[in-house]
Formats: structure tokens, sequence, C-alpha cells
């Protein structure tokens, strides 16, 4: 199915409130409130005539000042036995939680610990939900906008180590091994 | 004391003949370990093969044990994760050591100021030399390893 095809055949098999069905740049796009991406999923997965059985990507963006709600989780679907693809928004605000993926799909384990990591969005029902690129100490999420770019970590060396080659170069020669 | 002549230091034999000594072998058998993370890598290479042969100053033989080598030259951008390690690295080196930080990255973090890049290795390790450029001219990278070679030889040695 192309993309406007697969609308069509969106729009009239699936029945929830507050669907809004688009097609932007050749892609067919679904915003939903994200309290029911779970049952959309299982429904995209299991229904023969969409089949989307491969998460390609999840992760999300920050619209801070922009747009309410703040944060929003994107999904791409793909369908290896039809070969087409669908993008699914879905609008969260902070702190609320997101339904956890990882029983349909493997893969959303790590990419939600991804998006938890460097967002902050939390998955609802999620088996391990920890950091995954940054260390355990990390204070705060780092791809929020309102994270100060300059800002150093609790961690991270803030003053330098004693420098006692400098204060041997000083004194004129350095002597290794004190 | 020290006698430089068309920027090489030949030194001369002050009033410890064993550091003038130590200081000539140990300045022209330089083994480097090459701690080599992003993109000035390529540069390094490029001093390390035949068109500017770093083999002339005697630094040929990258060795890729921290335990053989004696230069320790850290290469690219340095992250917060990596931090500990390369820490590691350099304690894991026997002495007499020293230490290249190459590129901007390395020395303060470069064009990277933001959550995930140590903002110069000499936060975590000391260093005798700073190569400056993103990344460096090959001609700086041997001017740099000229400077660490006057350094070896005007400095105290102990066996
Ligand atoms: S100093 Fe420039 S060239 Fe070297 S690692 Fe950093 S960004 Fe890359």
């Amino acid at each position: 199915m192309n993309s406007v095809e697969l609308i069509s055949a969106l729009t009239t098999s699936l029945t929830y409130p507050d669907l809004l069905f688009i097609v932007d740049k050749d892609i067919a796009v679904v915003a939903i409130p994200a309290s029911k991406v779970a049952d959309l999923a299982t429904e995209l997965k299991t229904r023969p005539e969409f089949a989307f059985d491969m998460l390609t990507d999840l992760t999300a963006v920050d619209w801070l000042g922009k747009q309410t709600p703040r944060f929003e989780v994107v999904y791409h679907f793909y369908s290896t036995s039809h070969n087409h693809r669908l993008r699914v928004k879905a609008a969260v605000d902070e702190g609320q939680p997101v339904p956890s993926l990882t029983k349909l799909y493997s893969i959303a384990n790590w990419f939600e610990r991804e998006v938890w990591d460097l967002y902050g969005i939390k998955f609802a029902r999620h088996p391990n939900l920890k950091r995954i690129l940054l260390y355990e100490e990390f204070k705060g999420h780092p791809l929020r906008k309102d994270y100060p770019y300059d800002k150093r970590q609790p961690l991270e060396p803030e003053t330098w180590p004693v420098r006692e080659l400098q204060v041997q170069m000083e004194e004129g020669r350095k002597i290794h091994r004190p | 004391m020290a006698l430089i002549q068309n920027n090489v230091c030949w030194g001369t034999p002050g009033d410890n003949i064993l550091d003038y000594v130590l200081g000539w072998a140990r300045k022209y058998s330089i083994f480097m370990y090459p701690f080599v993370t992003a993109c000035c890598g390529m540069e390094y290479m490029s001093v390390a093969s035949s068109h500017y042969d770093i083999d002339r100053f005697g630094a040929g033989l990258p060795r890729f044990s921290p335990r053989q080598a004696d230069v320790l030259m850290v290469v690219g951008t340095v992250n917060n994760k990596l931090a500990p390690i390369l820490k590691n690295v350099y304690d894991q080196m026997a002495e007499p050591k020293w230490v290249i930080s190459f590129g901007a990255c390395a020395s303060v973090g470069g064009p990277y100021d933001n959550y995930a890049v140590l903002q110069g290795i000499d936060r975590v390790v000391p260093v005798d030399i700073y190569i400056p450029g993103c990344p460096p001219r090959p001609e700086v990278v041997l001017d740099g390893l000229m400077k660490l070679q006057r350094k070896i030889q005007e400095q105290k040695h102990e066996i």
C-alpha cells in the first residue's frame, strides 16, 4: 500500500477517538494521545492487512514553549511483508508515563531506555527502565531544551588535578618519580 | 644547560652526566601509545606514515600496550565515560612517562562544550605538551614532538 491508501485503510478500520491522520512528505502519519499507543501498536502489528512487524525507530521531540503537551514520542513502523511505513506521534506531558511496547517489539526495550535517558520520559511497565548511554550518577536529561548546554556534572573533574609536573617545571627541571 | 641549534636540542653535559646520557637515550627512543578516539586520528596516521615520517625522530614504533610505551599520545575527543579508562591506561604505563595532548579536543574539549565531553584531558592526567589545531597540521605535531624531546633532554632522570 502507498501512504494515501494506507491512510484511508487506517481511517476506515481504526475506531479510536482523537486520531489525526496526515500524509507528510510521502509517509503516513498518525497522531494519537500517548495513553493509546500500546493498543494502537497491537492492532497495527496483529491485523494482517497492516502487519507492521518491525519497529524501525523510536525517539522523542521536546517542544518546550512551542507546543503543549511538551513532548512528542515518535514511532516509525515498517511492514516487511507489505513494504509500507507508518509514523506514529504520541503527545505526552512532563511526568506522564507512556505505555511501553517491549511486549510487542523487543527492540523497544533499548529505544525506550534511550528516550528515558536523554529526555526523561517514563515508560509504564518497562522491565528495566534505567540509563543506557549515560552513567548512573548523571543528573538531569541532556536533550531537554531546558538543560544548559554547558552544565557540568558532579562526577566530572571540575578542577585540574594537583599538577606536580607544573610545579616542578616552575622549579626549572622536571623529576619523574617523586 | 642545553645547547639549542636549528630548534634541535643537543644538550650539554652539565653538572650531571647521567642526566645528559639518559636524556639523550630516552629522547631518541620514544615508544608511543596512540590513544586515538576521533578525527585527529587521520592526522596522526599522516604523521606516522612515510610522508612526514615520525621515525626520523626515533618515535616510529607505536606500542599498543601501555606497559611497553613511554609517551601517551591522546588523539581526539575524550568523553566523560572514557575518562576513567584514560586514567587507567596512564596509570599502567611504567615510569618514565610523558603525555602529549594532540588537538583541540584533547587539550580543552575543542568544539564540544556539552554534557558528554571531557573539557581537556589535563583534568585527568598530567600533560607535558599540548598540540593546538583542529586537527593539527603534521608539521605542528612534529614541532610538538621536538619540544617534547627538548624537555626530555633537559630534565632530571633517575634509574
Ligand atoms: S580537535 Fe578537531 S579534528 Fe581533532 S578530534 Fe577534535 S574535532 Fe576532531
